[in-house]
């Protein structure tokens, strides 16, 4: 099998990788988004007060996604946020200025609204925890809901989320990586071992 | 945005910074303008940092820019006014300097009315240091404030004719801006009476001009610096009535001017001198604009430079 390079991840070295394995194609990827959009809908009966808020920069796609899934069952376009959580980080000491930041943008007052926040995969937990840290600034929602479209276990933190796209237990030595037409060549989630990490 | 890092531990002046680090600056501010927006208008990004803010020349809108950014991105601040610190009792800057480091200070913002004081004390200190203005050399944060406005209000830099009108020999505005502007891809003119431009002022790859008029035709950006009425007792022009007449910005001098320019100042404005309240007060005056951008650049070089700051930087000797 031929390792497979990819232009994405701040940890990411193709040199230390092995063959990946795909555990979601573009189909079973579609499907576990309409799931989701179809819990969001059953769950919150005042679909009118939900705003779904992608997490950079993999969440805003999928956010978009789950947008035009909604749309398709209620006939209602919500309205759609993008969060930046590189400021509420809790290594930024540590790495420092190698984190560009950019803009977060809330549609509007999020007070007394419900926020489905969206991200790619779960892992430790840590960047929902920023994500409430942040969300919380901008005022005080009604509720906020945590879509994701991988868990893939090992919390850190006592999160856990309202809607999974799928479950992929993983080892810590493996990486899961996604991949969105957006910003990659075709939509797949792929995990592979890495090697040689510290 | 680019992928390129920030690497500098000082932000000393344009001068020495490249066109991508310029770029940085500018796309970093545009992601802080929002936090500004918010009900809770504070972020956690320096939270457990110290700065200190070292003035060793009276300020305001510069201080409490710096103050408020240092605050807004949750830093712990200290105020140090040259007028009530131990610089009267003969402490030399350099053991001022040490002192705050030895509290382990993270990033030290210092206004100095000695041309390279910032220069001079950087390479010895593991804290940042960020100049807020020394002498008449560079302000560099005032020309990314200035530059950042340019290109909310322009869409870009490059191109741009940008008309610098007043005092240039004293203007440390001017400089940064002239460094920071020339290396984006503006045309710069500089106008003033002859006694206020630098000879050879040209070198930097600017026109100068006497000329108002010329001056302002076709400008997209007119930047006016104040007349320091207190260096008018040096004589620089004969009164300020004379200055007003040939080089105050008046409705009718605009007319000149691209129908869409902009007027911008970094204060504080002298109204009726350099410029008339008609047109301070007018639409295309863009000066409290600059106010509010200046505290998003200065957040973003504060954060930039608290990633490098932590770094064990060799002591040059």
């Amino acid at each position: 099998m031929v390792p497979r390079v990819f232009s994405r991840g701040f940890f990411f070295d193709p040199m230390m990788t092995t063959p990946s394995k795909q555990v979601l194609d573009s189909e079973g990827m579609e499907k576990a988004l309409a799931r989701i959009a179809h819990e969001i809908v059953e769950r919150n009966q005042q679909i009118e007060s939900v705003i779904l808020v992608g997490i950079r920069t993999r969440g805003v796609y999928l956010s978009q996604r789950i947008q035009k899934c909604i749309q398709k069952i209620k006939n209602r376009e919500l309205p759609l946020g993008i969060l930046d959580i590189t400021l509420y980080r809790d290594d930024l000491s540590e790495i420092g200025a190698r984190a560009s930041v950019r803009e977060t943008k809330l549609p509007g007052d999020i007070k007394d609204k419900i926020v489905v926040l969206v991200d790619d995969v779960l892992f430790t937990g840590r960047t929902i925890r920023a994500a409430l840290d942040a969300i919380h600034d901008f005022g005080r929602p009604k509720a906020i809901q945590l879509a994701v479209l991988i868990d893939r276990g090992h919390r850190e933190l006592p999160i856990k989320a309202d809607y999974v796209g799928k479950n992929i237990p993983t080892s810590l030595d493996e990486q899961v990586v996604v991949q969105m037409k957006e910003a990659d060549p075709q939509d797949e989630v792929l995990v592979m071992k890495k090697s040689g990490i510290s | 945005m680019s992928e390129f890092k920030w690497a500098r531990k000082d932000l000393l002046g344009l001068r020495d910074l490249s066109k991508q680090e310029i770029e940085l600056i500018l796309d970093t501010a545009k992601s802080f303008q929002e936090v500004s927006d918010r009900s809770v208008k504070k972020v956690p990004a320096l939270r457990g940092k110290t700065v200190t803010n070292l003035f060793f020349e009276p300020s305001t809108r510069t201080r409490v820019s710096f103050e408020l950014a240092e605050k807004r991105l949750s830093a712990d601040t200290i105020h140090i006014a040259s007028s009530t610190s131990s610089m009267v009792k003969g402490e030399t800057l350099k053991d001022s300097l040490r002192n705050i480091e030895a509290l382990k200070v993270n990033i030290v913002v210092m206004r100095h009315p000695s041309s390279g004081a910032p220069h001079r004390m950087a390479p010895h200190f593991q804290a940042s240091i960020i100049n807020a203005g020394d002498g008449i050399n560079e302000h560099p944060t005032q020309a990314l404030l200035d530059m950042f406005t340019v290109r909310e209000k322009k869409g870009k830099i490059d191109g741009m004719k940008v008309t610098f009108i007043g005092d240039i020999l004293h203007s440390r505005v001017a400089r940064s801006n002239i460094w920071g502007l020339t290396k984006m891809g503006a045309q710069v003119t500089v106008c003033g009476p002859k006694t206020l431009l630098p000879p050879s002022i040209e070198k930097l790859g600017v026109r100068a001009t006497t000329d108002l008029r010329e001056a302002v035709k076709d400008a997209d950006v007119i930047n006016l610096l104040r007349i320091q009425l207190e260096r008018q007792k040096e004589s620089y022009f004969p009164s300020i009535r004379e200055y007003v007449t040939a080089y105050q910005i008046n409705q009718e001098v605009l007319k000149l001017a691209k129908p869409d320019v902009v007027i911008m100042h970094p204060g504080p404005v002298n109204r009726g001198i350099e410029i008339t309240s008609e047109v301070l007060d007018g639409p295309f005056s863009v000066i409290l604009d600059q106010v509010t951008n200046g505290l998003a650049v200065r957040m973003a070089v504060l954060y930039l430079l608290a990633g490098t700051s932590q770094r064990e930087e060799k002591v040059a000797e």
